[in-house]
């Protein structure tokens, strides 16, 4: 399949000719295909956000290439903007963007901007409202009237609106509560998998990664440490631990019982699998 | 783009330039300024700016990041170069046209303007580039201490110059923060014409007075748990002292101006 997305040995230089000046991604590359989810994890200060906003052309490459449908986004500097109604960003914290006065006002801007009127942008707006989970007698409230994980489902929404065909997420999941997150995660895998989109999702909780991404990217000190599918990544998890990174519980479950002597396969990341795994065993009347 | 805005900017370092008291930077850079204002010659000019240059020799900042500095006051520069350039009345026309006029005057006049304006304004950001904002409104606090028996809030005045110190690169990463989310959603900060581009500012100044006004609620509660009262009976935690390398430096300032004033008495 052809790849929509392709990072081309991206290199990013912060404060360059200044005493600050350092390389906040550097070399990095990969693809990402037509609906795929793609979980993108590392450290503070590895270098995620500024990864990211490579790809809706915020952030111009020091070095290297972004391909939106095989076609570098820098070719024509001045439709940079067609290239961020395509690649929708979230950024982090993204309640503190809210500006208008009523909620539906606020996700209607992206729409606006890209010049959609009347009953389609009516449309656009309900429909993002929906799928980011925004309930509808929240729209015609203030923003600044709602809580904070209520803003930030406005905030997605006021991306949805746009129809990107790729969704970036930069932490969309951070300081909220347990099940704030569970409940915001579970409304952008429904997206993912209902529309078929493509989604790209930045976390710095395993578990978050492992439960929804076909594909991890881990960045460690600006460089890519590994990428593949979860159950290689996984599979590596001693070298995860070593880099400082988490592994998902489960993993770190398998990993010890298999430390005692349970021949598991460590590299299970979900719960079902770890289960699939241990009654296999027991039928197979090994000690456990 | 909204981080080239170097003013006030600190880079820590650990030469001389930067160990030294910052009293003694703030009077280093008065006694610059008025050298220069009493400097009438190309000789003088000559000792001032290489007085800049081995200060900023010592302090290891890159010259690059100095010249940066005058970005932001380039127009003034070239305004007050060609104004003097052109309108100085002189003994001497060099060149004419209409109200135009070069004088021998005015090519000097227009020269040491310039030197002048461009030597001041790196002299002082030299300061601040070799002293954290902290260190130089500790300094500050210190040089008008005299003044609190006039009743004037020294301690106050010193304490809100340090927290707007403080904010301002919080504000500029906020204001770079919140752009970039609204271009993600297609805002357009360029195209336009004037009205067309304030009103493309409501997206971001909305967001950033209500970040700035719950960052202030937010010190005020910190510093309210931590009992803060005002200067009445506060000591410091780092006491200011002057050090053998302040004197020196001091002296070394004063012989400067000295030496720019006897050039100016003997018309040179
Ligand atoms: N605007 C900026 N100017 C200078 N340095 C920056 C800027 N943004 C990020 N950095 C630096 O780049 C590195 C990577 O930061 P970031 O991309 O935000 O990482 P992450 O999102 O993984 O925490 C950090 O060391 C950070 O200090
Ligand atoms: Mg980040």
């Amino acid at each position: 399949m052809e790849s929509i997305l392709q990072v081309k040995n991206l290199t990013h230089t912060y404060g360059i000719g200044t005493p600050f000046q350092r390389s906040a991604v550097e070399d990095v590359s990969f693809d990402v295909q037509p609906g795929e989810f793609l979980g993108i994890i590392g450290h503070t200060g590895s270098g995620k956000s500024t990864l990211i906003q490579h790809l809706n052309g915020l952030l111009r490459p020091t070095a290297g290439q972004v391909l939106l449908d095989g076609r570098d986004i820098w070719e024509a500097p001045k439709k940079i903007r067609d290239i961020r109604f395509q690649v929708g960003l979230v950024f982090q914290y993204p309640e503190y963007q809210l500006f208008e006065e009523t909620v539906y006002k606020d996700i209607a801007f992206g729409p606006m901007n890209q010049g959609r009127t009347g009953d389609e942008l009516d449309h656009a707006i309900r429909e993002a409202a929906r799928l980011a989970g925004v309930r509808d007698e929240h729209l015609e409230k203030s923003p600044f009237e709602l809580s904070g994980g209520q803003k930030r489902r406005v905030a997605l929404a006021g991306v949805l609106a746009m129809e990107p065909k790729v969704l970036v997420l930069d932490e969309p999941t951070a300081g909220l509560d347990p099940a704030g997150r569970e409940n915001l995660m579970a409304n952008i895998r429904d997206y993912h998998r209902n529309k078929g989109a493509t989604v790209i999702l930045v976390s710095h909780s395993m578990d978050e990664i492992a439960r929804n991404a076909d594909r991890i990217l881990v960045l460690k000190s600006a460089h890519v440490l590994m990428s593949g599918p979860p159950a290689e990544v996984f599979a590596r998890s001693e070298e995860l631990l070593s880099a400082g990174l988490d592994v998902p519980q489960v993993t770190r479950v398998a990993m010890a019982l298999r430390a005692r002597g349970v021949n598991v396969d460590s590299a299970v990341y979900t719960a079902e699998a770890l289960e699939r795994e241990l009654l296999a065993l027991k039928r197979g009347g090994a000690p456990c | 783009m909204l981080k080239d805005i170097t003013l006030g900017q600190y880079f820590p370092g650990n030469t001389p330039a930067h160990k030294l008291d910052p009293r003694t930077k703030i009077l280093l850079v008065m006694l610059y300024i008025i050298a220069l204002f009493c400097a009438g010659s190309f000789v003088a000019y000559g000792l001032m700016a290489l007085t800049l240059a081995v200060c900023v020799r010592i302090s290891r900042v890159g010259l690059r990041a100095l010249v940066r500095g005058l970005k932001p006051v380039l127009f003034i520069i070239i305004f007050t170069g060609v104004l003097n350039l052109f309108f100085t009345p002189g003994a001497r026309d060099l060149w004419a046209w209409g109200p135009f006029h070069i004088t021998d005057t005015g090519l000097r006049n227009a020269a040491f303007m310039v030197l002048r304006i461009m030597l001041l304004i790196m002299g002082t950001f030299l300061m601040t580039y070799t002293t954290s904002p902290i260190a130089l409104t500790d300094g500050l606090e210190r040089l008008l201490n005299g003044l609190k028996r006039f009743h004037v809030p020294v301690h106050e005045l010193a304490m809100m110059m340090s927290i707007a110190l403080r904010f301002i690169p919080t504000l500029i990463e906020e204001t770079d923060k919140i752009m970039s989310a609204q271009k993600a959603r297609g805002a357009d900060f360029e195209s336009g014409n004037l009205l067309q581009k304030a009103r493309a500012m409501i997206p971001i100044l909305v967001p950033l007075f209500i970040s700035a006004f719950r960052r202030a609620d937010e010190l005020a509660t910190a510093m309210e748990c931590r009992c803060y009262h005002g200067g009445e009976g506060r000591t410091k935690l780092h006491v200011l002292k002057y050090e053998r390398r302040d004197y020196l430096a001091l002296t070394f300032g004063a012989v400067i101006l000295a030496l720019v004033i006897a050039l100016r008495a003997f018309g040179l």
